[in-house]
């Protein structure tokens, strides 16, 4: 066999003019804009308020107790609590007039997460699902969709039509590695164990050999056996982070996941969900907000700063978003409800344009509809676009309809 | 003593619930070891379904000569076995039923065991929970799991008893009552929320479960493709709209006048009850919930049939009778298209199995023994086709296809295949085994497919981990007092023996010349063994393997 010091010497001597791929560069370990790209949605669930995050009203009808402050990005200001993501707001781009037509937790999830409203015909893959099978990544030994954190099961990305091996690799306790990921028993055991596998894998075969490769058990058992030895595994573990990495994240199971998701990324996963739960605020609606702001506020501020100094957010897409937004009006138990027209999210990195605002809501609360209105497709389209998947692309769907990856067109404002 | 253990288990951490659920499974088992199983006679069979089998047998093999595919091999009758044990008792069947089998050498023995797992108390509750599920989802809310639970009990009930399917049907679709009292009413109840009834989402469900075919669409627009339109959605749904909730639980009021909003103009109309075929056989009753169950439940209305037959053919086949279509998603009984082009009816086995079901008084046994006895449920899995040969064999049931293991199998299976005795004391514990594995974290962690768990799938990731790693895997594998393993070992010093004993009592089988030759000489070659392991080790290890093995997650 060539080493590859060797095959340079041969292939140099023979002066063989082609440039030799780089071997020692993992596509992972590449830097900037040249890096494969990933995406990290951070899922707000329950329904953010976003009178309380991206677009407050101080003083008015509708505004609450909430304040505004100043943030880098000029003339944009976001909800008090935010302090952290105001000194990186430039980074940004800001959406404030989503709108959607369903106002139920489950629903708004389904169509939030695929792009698409539910359909008893057809479950759509979510857009993690979508972005993690059109770009496979090659010598990744770990799941390439990762979800971190704990809401109701509804709001895990699934893979829909693609099959299940596109549905995200859920943990719910980010940071502390990956259960089930130990063998049991020593290494001369399990070795023993495996071996007696192999002897069982065949004989399930025997006459049924592509029956038994559809069943995907031996794939799965050996994606899962590399899995368990892989190195890759370590970036489910914070232990190893410095001290103060790990407080400017934020001591909370999100702020583990925000920085479970940062070392996921450098190691070339594709598509990372970290899910903050809690923002459904029917009662006490500020103090919820606060509550939950302690938790995003740090958490999304260092993972931004991190992806940016890291030099990894020019490759990294992150999408800022939960199923809706709240009512204007604050109901007589301090609460606001579900509000699924003219609501926020935010955009970053991912070589998408930052500084952009889009959309205004109405400060009295009396228009329903926002100015510039914008469906969660288009958003859609805009990341897969910029991550290199065309959004027009038809899928047949196994019951025979064609449907496009996102049912929209890009918003070019937000394309460099 | 049970009931005190689950309420344990329900105080304590989350994390701590599969090994206390997994303990209180084997006391259960432990403690309901059953004294002898019931004696049943061997000869009398109540219905003959011979002939019905035999035409059904010929319908398949006419399309088998029309598609050129040869006859399907059989597979053997423990293999069978199994797979009628774990399509009707939601578990491999245990060693001591296996010994009895063997045993038996009566004839029509695999006939008579089919009807002898329909009378055994597990086939109601399994079966049941199987049944319910297009009826009332697998939400894990709290108050809906109460008032499934309640539907389900109500099931097994009927279902253990052989109650014709109709009638069961009538009363989900017209009941009235409080839903503790009359739980048919859970049916109407599932879709209420925010204390309004969602009739459009339970028009749907009445249509999907019962009719075998899917409206919702039509709730909104036209269906693009069928011939639903939004009217006859309107229609239909309004044989709910006098239906509420009071302090009297699901009644109706005749009074109640129904609206829809239409959706260009937004002003409310009222739509009257109209059927969208069938018109004859409406009948005038006093509520329209009753001619709604009239109608849908109608001796004319093939769809009826149709739909149950497919749905009870997919829970013991893994698939729909026609792959290609949803299992609630059935063409018109007289759609037209296969005879046009004067290609194989596909559909033409599953009309039979329809037509003889409601000939012989609409009961689920009828279905389950003609479809157990037939060639296509006892047809080998293996083949020599390949592609799409092999595709079309399956399609057609020339080939069996293997089907994906559902998570309460998976545990039921390894919790009976580590017992030895058979784990079916009485009903109650049996389904509190059933309610301990969903409230398990491996069934969480192995992932529910939900309504949609008739779709043909592959495994998973997680589910390799766990199956590998996990917790409740590594105690049911573990030498133990009360576990297979713990005790084998103990009782059983011939290793050729115990290596049949495990392979029977986790595939239902016993080992093939290699499988024999590498795990018997695992015992043999200790001395070499780099592991260095003692016997008990081995044992252990023998039973990882096997529940490991892809067998013992497909059914074969």
């Amino acid at each position: 066999m060539l080493t590859r010091r060797q095959f340079l010497h041969t292939t140099a001597a023979a002066s063989i003019s082609f440039a030799l791929p780089a071997l020692s560069a993992r596509a992972a370990d590449r830097r900037g804009a040249e890096r494969q790209k990933s995406l990290i949605v951070v899922w707000l669930a329950g329904g953010p308020s976003q009178l309380e995050t991206w677009d407050p009203h101080p003083g008015t009808a509708i505004g609450g107790e909430t304040k505004a402050i100043d943030t880098r990005l000029a003339g944009v200001q976001i909800g008090e609590d935010y302090p952290a993501v105001a000194e990186v707001m430039d980074r940004f781009s800001v959406v404030r007039s989503l709108t959607s037509k369903e106002g139920d937790h489950e629903r708004g999830t389904y169509y939030l997460l695929t792009g698409y409203r539910p359909d008893p015909s057809v479950t759509h893959p979510s857009l993690g699902a979508i972005v993690t099978r059109e770009l496979p990544s090659k010598s990744l030994e770990i799941p390439a969709h990762v979800a971190l954190g704990s809401a109701a099961p509804f709001s895990q990305p699934r893979g829909g039509y693609f099959g299940p091996q596109f549905d995200a690799y859920k943990i719910s306790d980010p940071g502390r590695g990956l259960s089930n990921a130990t063998a049991r028993k020593g290494e001369d055991r399990q070795r023993r164990r495996l071996a007696g596998l192999e002897v069982m894998n065949r004989s399930f075969a025997a006459g049924r050999s592509e029956q038994a490769k559809r069943t995907r058990h031996e794939q799965t058992t050996q994606e899962a056996l590399q899995m368990m030895t892989s190195e890759q595994l370590a970036a489910f573990d914070i232990e190893s982070e410095p001290a103060e990495v790990k407080a400017a994240y934020g001591d909370s199971n999100f702020g583990r996941g925000c920085l479970v998701a940062r070392r996921l990324v450098e190691t070339g996963v594709r598509t990372i969900q970290v899910v903050l739960d809690g923002f459904d605020s029917h009662v006490d609606n500020f103090g919820i907000h606060r509550s939950r702001a302690n938790d995003l506020d740090p958490a999304l501020a260092a993972l931004v700063t991190e992806l940016e100094t890291r030099d990894l957010l020019a490759s990294t897409a992150v999408l800022v978003i939960g199923e809706f937004g709240r009512t204007p009006r604050v109901n007589p138990l301090g609460g606001r409800d579900h509000w699924p027209t003219g609501f926020s999210c935010l955009l970053a990195g991912g070589g998408l344009r930052s500084g952009v605002v889009i959309g205004e809501t109405d400060p009295t609360g009396e228009a329903l509809e926002p100015s510039d209105p914008i469906g969660i497709e288009q958003i859609y389209a805009t990341l897969l676009t910029t991550l290199g998947v065309d959004p027009a692309f038809e899928e047949y769907t196994p019951i025979g309809r064609p449907l496009r990856l996102a049912d929209a067109d890009p918003i070019d404002r937000l394309l460099a | 003593m049970l009931r005190r253990l689950r309420t344990a288990a329900g105080h304590v951490a989350k994390n701590a619930l599969p090994a206390i659920a997994a303990a209180a499974v084997l006391l259960i088992v432990m403690a309901a070891a059953r004294t002898t199983p019931q004696q049943r006679t061997a000869a009398a069979l109540p219905v003959s379904h011979q002939p019905a089998t035999l035409e059904l047998n010929g319908l398949l093999a006419d399309r088998w000569a029309d598609d050129g595919l040869p006859a399907p091999e059989a597979a053997d009758d423990l293999t069978v076995l199994r797979r009628l044990s774990l399509a009707l008792h939601g578990t491999v069947p245990s060693l001591e039923e296996i010994r009895e089998f063997e045993a038996d050498d009566a004839p029509n023995r695999l006939r008579r065991w089919t009807r002898r797992m329909i009378e055994d108390p597990r086939y109601g509750r399994y079966f049941a929970e199987r049944l319910a599920r297009p009826l009332v989802g697998v939400e894990p809310a709290p108050f809906v799991v109460f008032r499934r639970d309640r539907l389900t009990a109500w099931m097994a009930e009927r279902i253990g008893q052989d109650q014709p399917w109709d009638q069961t049907v009538r009363h989900l679709i017209a009941d009235e009552g409080i839903w503790t009292d009359t739980p048919a009413v859970n049916f109407i109840t599932k879709q209420v929320a925010n204390d309004d009834l969602d009739v459009d989402a339970l028009t749907a469900r009445t249509v999907r479960a019962f009719l075998g075919q899917r409206i919702d669409c039509a709730q909104c627009h036209d269906h693009p493709f069928d011939k639903w339109k939004q009217g006859e959605f309107e229609g239909l749904a309004a044989f709910y709209g006098q239906t509420g909730l009071s302090i009297g639980g699901v009644t109706d009021n005749p009074e109640a006048v129904y609206t829809v909003q239409d959706r260009e103009t937004l002003e409310d109309r009222v739509v009257d009850p109209s059927v969208p075929f069938g018109e004859d056989w409406l009948t005038d009753r006093d509520r329209r919930r009753l001619a709604l169950a009239d109608w849908i439940t109608a001796e004319q209305n093939a769809r009826f049939d149709r739909a149950i037959a497919n749905r009870v053919w997919t829970l013991m086949m893994g698939r729909p009778f026609v792959s290609t279509r949803p299992v609630d998603d059935l063409p018109d009984p007289a759609d037209p298209v296969d005879r046009l082009f004067d290609e194989p009816d596909e559909w033409a086995g599953l009309d039979f199995l329809a037509d003889d079901f409601r000939a012989s008084g609409r009961r689920i046994s009828r279905l389950v023994e003609v479809i157990a006895a037939s060639d296509a449920f006892r047809a080998s899995s293996r083949s020599e086709l390949y592609g799409s040969d092999l595709a079309a064999a399956e399609e057609s049931w020339a080939v069996r296809p293997l089907a994906r293991l559902r998570p309460e199998q998976v545990i039921g299976s390894m919790i009976q295949a580590s017992s030895v005795r058979t784990v079916d004391p009485d009903s109650h514990l049996f389904v509190r085994i059933l309610r301990l594995v969903r409230e398990n974290d491996f069934v969480k962690d192995f992932g529910d497919p939900g309504e949609s768990e008739l779709d043909v799938r592959p495994g998973t990731l997680p589910q390799a981990l766990l199956r590998m790693n996990g917790k409740l895997v590594k105690e049911l594998s573990d030498a133990s007092p009360m576990t297979a393993s713990g005790r084998l070992q103990i009782v059983q010093r011939d290793s050729d023996k115990l290596v049949e004993t495990a392979f029977l009592s986790c595939l239902t089988r016993r080992p093939t010349d290699a499988e024999r030759t590498f795990f018997v000489g695992e015992f043999e070659n200790r001395v070499d063994d780099p592991a260095n392991r003692s016997r008990e080790q081995i044992v252990e290890d023998l039973y990882w393997t096997l529940f490991n093995s892809p067998e013992f997650s497909w059914v074969r």
